[in-house]
């Protein structure tokens, strides 16, 4: 598994060294492939693009999307935003924050559901909006809410 | 012969169940025999009628909106695909009144085609731009650009041409074109439908601007919260390049430009220009300075045009159909066409695509057709969560961008977000600060630090704490994040905070006192 994660980063970063402003791509190709970027292998990030760990993460915190440390094995982003509050999402942030029983930023004790806010998913016509991986759904009450997240 | 059936793929309808509906309708066709070709279409934006159903047939498309998995296997024993009475039946799209009244230029194609098809496109008048600017100078494009009078979609409303001509003007060996796609207002999705709908037309602007200015590589900067959008373009770049239209050698002409997509990382302030820049360049997404304007150093250091979604899908109607025909749409200074986003508490929510001119209330009430819960409204945010909060007493006001800066606001990128009379105006107050301190890029003091200040104050003025001397604290705090912030994220935060403490004084306890 380890010798695995060390193949797979040495490739990803050959990959992007070259690539102009490549952190970024780099960043998110870790992630999508280990689900959060180890602080382990913020070394050799570094190295390969020629950048200090520093830097490195700087950058990884300046973004929301970036996480070090393993999350849920489905991600909730709830939307916070002005169109989806003026059709009731702070109730809704409240029954979904409940239900789960986490905050933002926090993953459920089974594994299962790492919770995150977000500001517009453009999807504001059918507020409120709620993206579950992937997949954005329309007008989420807190009923609708419970039939998509089963707890 | 195969009956086309469009169901639309955007965001929202997906969100809505489209895709559930299409595999429904795929089946129902399949258990009964009947042949037919499913078109997964863009929207039309329309997304009040969404999933909303087309079928082609001799008498133009037939619509059936609002459709559910449930209503598929009705509207076949109804007769479906062919002539069809059921309940979600609208008749001809081309006369449902809320698409119909709307006079669509950027977004005419949308919800139209296929957007993935090159050959829809090209069919519907798409790269006849191209074709065109294929044989004019840089400077007769740029030219074309001023004639045309179009100015930045994406908030700051700044004349186009003006910003290609320095671009054109600014030797370099390299020069790059960047669309910022890094829609972040709530309230708005118009870049996304136009990239979910119809991405050859944003493909088609970028590789103008190119030309214009001479630069040879194209970046869209695209917001992580779009996979949808981020799915299409690049089927469609990988298409455009196949077929010669993008990479060396455009359609023969010796001329070359590529576009490669960079996805955000979930950073509101990366749609502030010299952010997304920080950002393409693999940073943190500082703001930087200006000067040097990124005409002049932009993307590493280069001249760089830095357009909206709308601006560079615009490009593509000035060049195909000519600079006189857009300046004819509009008013004052404000030409061509305006795409409001009708969003939040709205009954008939959607894309709203109109000459500029049009009063808010007009907008409202042609197409909103009130809140969507049935209360009254109250509080209107136009121009997203940097725009001014709107009583109905300025609901007359013109959408053009000057009029909205003489109202108190902003025109932005055309969000209108409406909310109802259980709204809690200093609530929406605080979050607009609390919305600052979270996206806030920590440069400037008076953004990173003030906008927490401004939540407590906020929380403060609501318990009635030394009210009237937070409020005078308040007013002063704006005052400095207006002064001391480098961009529009520290600078423009005091607009909500104050038009929903000028406007709606009752909601921070201060009626009785005026």
């Amino acid at each position: 598994m380890a010798v695995d994660r060390e193949a797979l980063i040495r490739d990803l970063v050959r990959q992007f060294a070259d690539v102009p402003g490549g952190l970024l791509p780099l960043l998110h190709a870790v992630q999508e492939a280990l689900g959060y970027v180890p602080p382990e292998v913020i070394p050799e990030l570094a190295d390969g693009m020629g950048l200090s760990r520093a830097e490195v993460h700087g950058v990884i915190g300046f973004y929301h999307d970036f996480h070090v440390s393993p999350g849920g094995e489905t991600t909730i982003h709830l939307c916070r935003a002005e169109a989806c509050q003026a059709m009731g999402s702070r109730a809704l942030e409240a029954h979904v924050k409940a239900r789960l029983g986490i905050d933002y930023g926090e993953t459920t004790a089974d594994g299962k559901y790492r919770l995150e806010p977000v500001y517009c998913l453009g999807n504001c016509s059918c507020a409120p909006s709620v993206r579950i991986d992937d997949d954005v759904h329309a007008g989420v009450s807190p009923d609708t809410f419970d039939r998509l997240v089963e707890v | 012969m195969a009956v086309t059936v469009y169901v639309p793929s955007d965001t929202t309808a997906c969100a809505l169940g489209a895709d559930e509906v299409a595999v429904e309708i795929t089946a129902q066709a399949r258990v009964r025999g009947i042949d037919i070709e499913l078109v997964r279409n863009g929207s039309r934006g329309a997304f009040w009628l969404e999933p909303l159903v087309e079928v082609e047939t001799h008498e133009g498309r037939q619509a059936f909106g609002s459709v559910t998995p449930d209503d598929v296997a009705g509207m076949f024993d109804a007769g479906f695909p062919g002539s069809c009475r059921h309940s979600t039946a609208l008749g001809p799209v081309d006369e449902v009144t809320w698409l119909s009244r709307q006079e669509r230029l950027t977004f005419e194609r949308a919800g139209v085609i296929d957007p993935l098809s090159l050959d829809d496109y090209r069919a519907q008048g798409g790269y006849r731009g191209l074709e065109r600017a294929l044989t004019m100078s840089g400077q007769d494009i740029v030219d074309e650009i001023k004639q045309s009078g179009l100015r930045g979609r994406g908030g700051a409303a700044f004349p186009t041409g003006i910003k290609w001509q320095t671009v054109l003007d600014t030797p370099a060996d390299e020069k790059f074109i960047c669309c910022n796609a890094d829609e972040g207002d709530s309230g708005t999705f118009a870049d996304r439908l136009l990239m979910e709908a119809d991405p050859f037309q944003l493909i088609e602007g970028m590789t103008i601007a190119g030309l214009a200015v001479g630069a040879g590589q194209g970046y869209i900067y695209l917001r992580s919260e779009y996979p949808r959008a981020l799915r299409v373009l690049e089927s469609t770049l990988a298409t455009a390049r196949e077929e010669g239209f993008l990479g060396r050698d455009i359609r023969g002409s010796g001329q070359s430009f590529d576009i490669e997509v960079r996805l955000g990382a979930g950073a509101y302030i990366c749609g502030e220009e010299t952010s997304m820049l920080e950002s393409l360049e693999g940073k943190r997404g500082l703001v930087r300075f200006k000067p040097p304007l990124p005409a002049i150093e932009g993307l590493f250091g280069q001249p760089t045009v830095v357009n909206n979604v709308l601006t560079l899908g615009a490009v593509s109607t000035i060049l195909a159909r000519g600079a006189k025909y857009y300046e004819d749409f509009g008013t004052g200074r404000s030409r061509g066409t305006l795409t409001v986003q009708l969003a939040g508490n709205v009954r008939r929510g959607g894309l709203v695509e109109l000459p500029f001119g049009a009063s808010l209330r007009e907008v409202l009430e042609d197409f909103g057709g009130g809140t969507a819960n049935g209360r009254p409204p109250r509080a209107i945010m136009v121009g997203g969560p940097l725009g001014a909060y709107l009583p109905a007493s300025l609901w007359d006001t013109p959408l053009d961008y000057e009029a909205m800066a003489e109202a108190g606001g902003m025109l932005g990128h055309g969000g209108v977000v409406v909310f109802d009379d259980t709204v809690d105006m200093a609530d929406q107050a605080r979050f607009a600060m609390e919305f600052c301190a979270v996206e806030s890029c920590g440069k400037c003091t008076p953004c990173r630090v003030g906008s927490v200040r401004g939540m407590e104050l906020i929380d403060k003025i609501k318990d009635n704490e030394a009210r009237q001397s937070n409020l005078g604290l308040l007013d002063e705090l704006c005052e400095t994040m207006i002064d001391g912030s480098l961009c529009a994220m520290g600078g423009l935060t005091p607009i909500p905070v104050r038009s929903a403490i000028e406007h709606f004084p009752e909601d921070f306890g201060i009626a009785d006192e005026r």
